[in-house]
């Protein structure tokens, strides 16, 4: 092991994504090779469809790789149990929640499933970890109101926050910012980074809100039909990366600015 | 309050003697012993596992339409009964007798009820989708459902009658041997639920996120699903298919304690199952009246009053 390694949580090896089924594969995306170093914020942008789900599904073990390898901490995707991947790597889904009858603190409680015993009581070690995590969020004066009470900025937060509890090395973030207003959706992000300087995890989300990430994220992870390509948003803005995710038709990247505009 | 409710009305202090033996009537103590109590153990029973089996689903399933039997769990004991009950004609003679007994309706029921569950157990563990699973099991309902009205079809009046009154559910045909067996896998089921409930909880997330916390998913959807088919499909044997009880007990319990930890929930609902099943069978009993209505009934126009009331009260579902 290098020394640049061992600062690795994740990595992917020729890493091909898609789904199978009995008549035909379908590869959405291959050799795609991607770092995520500890600590790190990484925005994973790209167009509608290209596949940003389905790679943080593969990542997240949800949905097998169809070739290639996802290396976490060191060890193969595969070889983690249930149990033991739910201690290093937590997730925030664009599932629906099954019941929003569940308090704050109670939701947030969730998180520390992996650690508890077998009936699911929460020990000083979890009652501590569930509020380190409520502060971190700024859900404090939240804590006790019921999830169906929430606007969709605050669920977020909750759901981030349960995440948090999970004390694990990674999160992985799908769409954190959708439904959400202009403002929001920046708390969203800054709050991620944030907790990533705080805690030193490493945070992967996806978005479309690709001049906030740019603003915000340590790397960037860009898909476009061609290539999956991680680097600084910088060097991305450099090598002119951003201008090969969309059809050049309608918008255009302002390396200037780093803002997407209209072509008139 | 329940045991003392019946066509023959005893005073409270007598029956807390007949409990203890020690009665001056002899007649009041057979009742008690043999009639009234084991009535109100079975009531118990019924109700709470009934309504636990409910809970289970319904977090299971995700869909607060789910009871016990969406399975398919009283359709195949409805089936096997239905077999014994409406077949037994065309074996005729002496074999029908044998084959009347109660044991061989119970018999047939649990059985009919198991083929049935592992039936969807077996097309469970290759359908990954849990509301596949929900869909086939009201499938297996509605073959099951064909398959007894062809019987009825073809079977006489007697034992058409003998059949429906399997269908209004009894508490009150049980002795004590048959209360113990049915205690026994109550129990089991009971325990199987309470080893789920960490499951459960997490299930209310979603089954990606369950996963995520490192549920085995496939383990713990087994777990439940076979505590629900211990707990509704021995009920079901021995007392008959009752409605309602387990697809309203969760809904009454959420609503009055506004919760959905399991922790609560599960106790909760086992104590107001016991509860509304006890009052149900006092209401049956019609006080101070001869007859007894059929359990099936009351439990359902009870019941449904109260669901409604409580969904109108609150405004809203708390799922």
């Amino acid at each position: 092991m290098t020394e640049t390694s061992k600062h690795m949580v994740l990595e992917t090896h020729d890493l091909s994504i898609g789904y199978t089924s009995k008549k035909a594969t379908t590869v959405i995306a291959n050799q795609i090779n991607i770092k995520l170093k500890k600590g790190q914020l990484i925005g994973l942008v790209g167009a509608n469809g290209i596949g940003k789900s389905t790679l943080l599904r593969t990542l997240s073990s949800i949905q097998q790789p169809l070739e290639g390898d996802v290396v976490l901490n060191g060890k193969s995707l595969s070889d983690y149990s249930n149990i033991q991947l739910s201690k290093v790597m937590s997730l925030v889904l664009t599932d629906q929640l099954m019941s929003k009858n569940l308090s704050v603190f109670e939701l947030i409680a969730l998180g520390r499933q992996p650690y508890t015993n077998w009936v699911g009581n929460l020990s000083d070690t979890d009652k501590a970890v569930i509020h380190n995590s409520i502060e971190k969020t700024n859900l404090s004066e939240l804590k006790h109101r019921k999830c169906y009470e929430l606007s969709d900025g605050q669920l977020q937060k909750v759901m981030i926050a349960r995440a948090l509890a999970q004390d694990t090395d990674l999160i992985i973030l799908d769409e954190p910012t959708t439904h959400l207003d202009m403002y929001h959706k920046a708390y969203i992000l800054k709050l991620l980074q944030e907790l990533t300087k705080d805690t030193n995890k490493t945070i992967l989300f996806s978005s479309h809100e690709i001049d906030l990430a740019i603003q915000l994220c340590d790397e960037m992870v860009v898909m476009n039909k061609e290539s999956v390509i991680s680097d600084t948003p910088c060097n991305l803005i450099t090598q002119g990366v951003f201008e090969t995710l969309f059809p050049e038709d309608l918008i255009g990247f302002d390396a200037q600015t780093g803002r997407f505009r209209i072509k008139k | 309050m329940n045991i003392s409710l019946g066509s023959v009305s005893i005073p409270i202090q007598d029956i807390f003697h007949s409990i203890l033996g020690t009665s001056e009537h002899e007649s009041w103590q057979y009742i008690i012993q043999n009639y009234r109590l084991p009535k109100a153990f079975t009531a118990i029973l019924v109700g709470s596992g009934l309504g636990v089996s409910g809970l289970l689903m319904q977090t299971l399933f995700r869909n607060p339409l789910a009871g016990p039997f969406v399975l398919g769990i009283s359709s195949g004991a409805s089936l096997g009964v239905a077999l014994v009950i409406l077949g037994a004609g065309l074996f005729g003679g002496a074999f029908s007798v044998i084959l009347m007994s109660k044991w061989s309706i119970v018999i047939a029921a649990s059985l009919g009820s198991f083929l049935v569950l592992l039936a969807v157990l077996l097309v469970a563990s290759k359908v990954r989708d849990t509301m596949a699973i929900l869909i086939i099991g009201l499938m297996f309902g509605s073959i099951t459902a064909a398959v007894v009205s062809v019987l009825s079809y073809f079977s006489s009046a007697e034992q058409l009658q003998q059949y429906i009154f399997w269908g209004f559910g009894s508490l009150g045909n049980l002795s004590w041997n048959e209360l113990l067996i049915l205690f026994c896998i109550y129990t089991i089921g009971l325990l199987l639920t309470v080893a789920s409930i960490k499951a459960l909880n997490t299930l209310l997330l979603g089954e990606n996120y369950a996963k995520s916390l490192g549920l085995n998913l496939k383990q713990s959807r087994y777990i439940i699903i076979l505590a629900t088919s211990l707990l509704a499909g021995t009920i079901t044997a021995f007392a008959g298919p009752i409605a309602f009880i387990g697809l309203a007990i969760p809904h009454i319990t959420r609503q009055i304690f506004n919760t959905s930890n399991h922790k609560i929930l599960v106790p909760a609902v086992f104590i107001i199952g016991a509860i509304v099943m006890l009052i149900c069978d006092s209401i049956a009993q019609l006080p101070t009246s001869d007859y007894t209505l059929p359990i099936n009934a009351i439990t359902s126009l009870i019941g449904a009053p109260i669901v409604v009331w409580l969904l109108v009260r609150q405004r809203k579902m708390v799922f």
